[in-house]
């Protein structure tokens, strides 16, 4: 169509040279790797798993390729303040979605673009709760998980520091953590909104820690609150991948493909190990060469990389032998509470969620349900804005309008909400073929009554925290979620999980996860600080492994 | 209904440092969209737009929002949103279908295509569509409700709230990068934000609104 859509028709990642997102037209020196060349390993995804697994592994010294299917992007001149053309940013190929309660991807939790959803996410960078990582047996409901929430501290730690994370002086809820890196942002308007209710109820509120910068940081300036965070960031201040562990993983000797959709992983027939790659690029499906395979590809893509990958040896799928690939999908709960304010807000300014509430995700007492859930103040931009209110009210047409205008004095609470895993909510392949002549995915997905009960208390609080913050015309939007999570859980059982604490498939020794696939529980925060912490340890665990001698077991 | 923002232009601040390059193309190439089909037949054109007056009912003292031609664009390049609840067809089969029976619909309760019937007539059907009540031959297995809320509202209402004219009528900023926001707190208003109307002071914020840039 035009020059800001050039990324998405010819590959940069190529000629010894790779886009720099830091400067206008700028481009940094990257190492090449031959196709039959195998290299140590190929990451499949470039975004809070893959980039930055591609980091570690590419600074401990290993011969790393990062396949990404979307584009590689300068922010600088490429992105507009615009919802509608930031599209591009999105995962927009075919899926279908079925189930009592279908979900909504692309905008809302898929991203296509080196960085993978980083690009265009919402910030929000939170450490789990502890007892989470073994909510099996101190909490009584979903499923242990094969790490320590001790070394998992180290790693948040690890993760924050990296990214520069802006958070208050002390994080209210948990055990003690170090003090963020950056200041908090200030809060706007729709944030102090959120700190009312939560004061006249009585509960503890928080800067949300976010992954902007509060202050300058290299060649990015701070956060300017230009607002259209989830429409990817226009001035380099979002820490994303793209701009954080790609470039690190660059420079530290690692090959990034953009524009390369791996469509199969090769496994030898007698050895039953992965061999490489088949991926569609510049018009040909090519193969590379690897000793190791990471599928990187979010909730979605990795299950049906792995399905897609069935041969002979392994008719129902890669590492699939538990029979889990694709099952257990959780996303999160994510309804709203609206309502109206005498004062003007203007939402539109600065990140949308500014201010956060983890109350319910620590308060054991007073619930009829498992699991937990943070609330945070919303700062939707108009698509999205009219998007909830056709959508939750069924509004059109002239009362659509009159509603509309009301944009300015509207504040909102949002929660992201703990899903159970159920087995039932899965990932499978439809008949229907992508533009790769790929079967696409099937996703569907359900509500537990656990789930349902969340939501119901959930909703409940909320309006109560509104009308304390003094809002009228308070509606609820009862249907949304955000986030997609374990289609491949790890686990301490090959019966009952999919890889190990490590990443590490149990079928295959040398084909790794990691990605927001491997979760068991989802808890009630958002992933993506818990993604990154986990590649950060899975990228140690290699290097340990390796020095031991237990790696390099495909060398041909 | 009086203006919320009277005077408020957003394309006022196309030269100020709240538009980067890239959002100055991308607005130009909206505000150039041609109101013609170029997917959709002379008569599927003719419902779609009749739809579109209903679903947004543009006031007439200022040049309409092309909607349908930015429904029109979406479909032709079969830009799609990367996800599809099982009931519904493809993007581009979906609308075809969809048109084609709501049209037959108004044939066989009304006796005319539904772009010839009355607005309350055509919010009747519409209203019904919403409510899963059409079924005729023609939706096949398509849902009527689901094309809907899925199609209809989806598709008509991201595109006005992705035009210029309808961030002036809202208060919305706009494209704002470089330059973002400064003030944050409750009633504060950067020089370079919409003027709300206060009842009695309307001249006020005309004012200020025609100050910005």
């Amino acid at each position: 169509m035009n020059a800001l859509h050039d990324a998405l028709h010819a590959p940069r990642g190529k000629n010894g040279r790779a886009p720099d997102p830091l400067r206008v037209a700028g481009w940094m020196p990257m190492r090449e790797y031959a196709e039959d060349d195998a290299v140590d390993f190929v990451i499949v995804g470039t975004g809070a798993g893959g980039g930055t697994l591609a980091c570690k592994l590419a600074e401990a010294g290993f011969s790393v390729i990062g396949m990404d299917a979307g584009a590689w992007w300068r922010p600088l001149e490429e992105f507009a303040s615009d919802e509608a053309h930031q599209e591009k940013l999105f995962w927009t190929d075919e899926r279908l979605c079925d189930g009592d309660n279908p979900l909504k991807l692309g905008s809302n939790n898929s991203g296509k673009s080196v960085g993978g959803s980083t690009v265009h996410f919402a910030m929000v960078s939170l450490r789990f709760r502890p007892e989470w990582f073994k909510s099996r047996s101190l909490l009584g409901y979903g499923a242990d998980w094969p790490l320590d929430w001790r070394e998992m501290w180290h790693y948040y730690t690890e993760v924050e520091q990296a990214l520069k994370i802006s958070g208050p002086i002390t994080y209210p809820w948990g055990p003690p953590r170090p003090r963020y890196p950056y200041r908090a942002h200030e809060i706007n308007a729709a944030g102090w909104v959120l700190a009312k209710g939560c004061e006249a109820l009585g509960i503890k509120w928080t800067e949300t820690p976010l992954a902007t910068i509060s202050a300058p940081r290299g060649q990015a300036h701070p956060c300017v609150y230009r607002g259209f965070c989830v429409a990817g960031c226009a001035t380099n201040a979002k820490q994303s991948a793209l701009v954080t562990w790609i470039p690190r993983a660059v420079k530290a000797g690692a090959e990034i493909r953009d524009l390369a959709m791996v469509g199969r992983i090769e496994t030898d027939a007698a050895s039953g190990l992965a061999t490489g790659v088949h991926y569609h690029r510049e018009g040909q499906w090519r193969f590379q060469r690897a000793r190791n395979v990471v599928v990187a590809g979010y909730a979605i893509e990795t299950p049906r990389l792995l399905l897609n990958s069935a041969n002979a040896r392994f008719p129902h799928g890669l590492a699939n032998s538990s029979g889990l690939v694709g099952k257990n999908l959780m996303t999160q709960t994510n309804q709203g509470v609206y309502g109206l304010m005498e004062d003007e807000i203007r939402w539109y300014k600065g990140p949308p969620s500014l201010t956060i509430t983890e109350h319910w995700n620590y308060h054991d007492t007073d619930k009829d349900f498992f699991g937990g859930y943070a609330y945070m103040a919303q700062g939707p931009l108009p698509q999205a804005w009219v998007s909830s209110q056709a959508g939750a009210r069924g509004l059109w047409g002239a009362a659509l309008l009159h509603e509309m205008e009301k944009y300015n004095h509207q504040a909102g609470l949002k929660i992201v909400g703990e899903v159970l895993p159920q087995e039932r909510n899965r990932v499978t392949l439809a008949d229907e073929k992508d533009q790769y002549g790929l079967p696409i995915a099937r996703v569907t997905f359900s509500y537990g009554d656990n789930d349902k009960a969340l939501v119901k208390h959930a909703i409940g609080f909320m309006t109560q925290a509104m009308e304390a913050a003094g809002a009228r015309e308070i509606w609820c939007e009862p249907d949304d979620t955000a986030h997609l999570n374990g289609t491949a859980r790890m686990g301490d059982d090959p019966r009952t999980s999919v890889v190990n604490a490590d990443c590490r498939s149990w079928d295959i020794p040398n084909l790794w996860i990691c990605d927001g696939s491997v979760f068991p529980t989802v808890g009630g925060v958002n992933p993506s600080l818990t993604i990154q912490a986990i590649a950060c340890r899975t990228g140690d665990r290699i290097r340990q492994l390796a020095a031991r001698g237990e790696l390099g077991l495909a060398r041909p | 209904m009086p203006e919320r923002y009277p005077g408020y232009d957003v394309l006022a601040k196309r030269d100020s440092p709240s538009w980067n390059d890239a959002s100055r193309q991308v607005i130009a190439e909206r505000l150039a969209l041609l109101d013609v089909p170029t997917f959709f037949s002379e008569s599927e054109w003719q419902t779609l737009r009749a739809i579109c007056d209903r679903i947004v009912p543009q006031p007439e003292h200022r040049s309409a929002v092309p909607l349908a031609a930015m429904v029109d664009r979406k479909v032709a390049q079969d830009r799609r949103d990367g996800y599809r609840q099982a009931g519904l067809p493809p993007l581009q089969e979906a609308w075809r279908r969809g048109l084609a029976a709501l049209d037959a619909e108004a044939g066989a309760r009304h006796g005319a295509r539904f772009h010839l019937l009355t607005a309350s007539v055509q919010d009747a059907l519409l209203k019904a569509m919403q409510a899963g009540q059409l079924r005729g031959a023609e939706w096949g297995d398509m849902p009527s409700q689901l094309f809907f809320k899925e199609r209809i509202t989806h598709d008509i209402l991201a595109a006005y709230y992705c035009h210029p004219v309808a961030w002036n009528e809202i208060g919305f900023g706009g494209p704002a990068s470089p330059r973002g926001y400064v003030r944050m707190y409750f009633n504060r208003r950067d020089p370079w934000e919409a003027a709300e109307a206060r009842p009695g002071h309307e001249d006020d914020a005309r004012e200020a609104n025609e100050r910005i840039a």
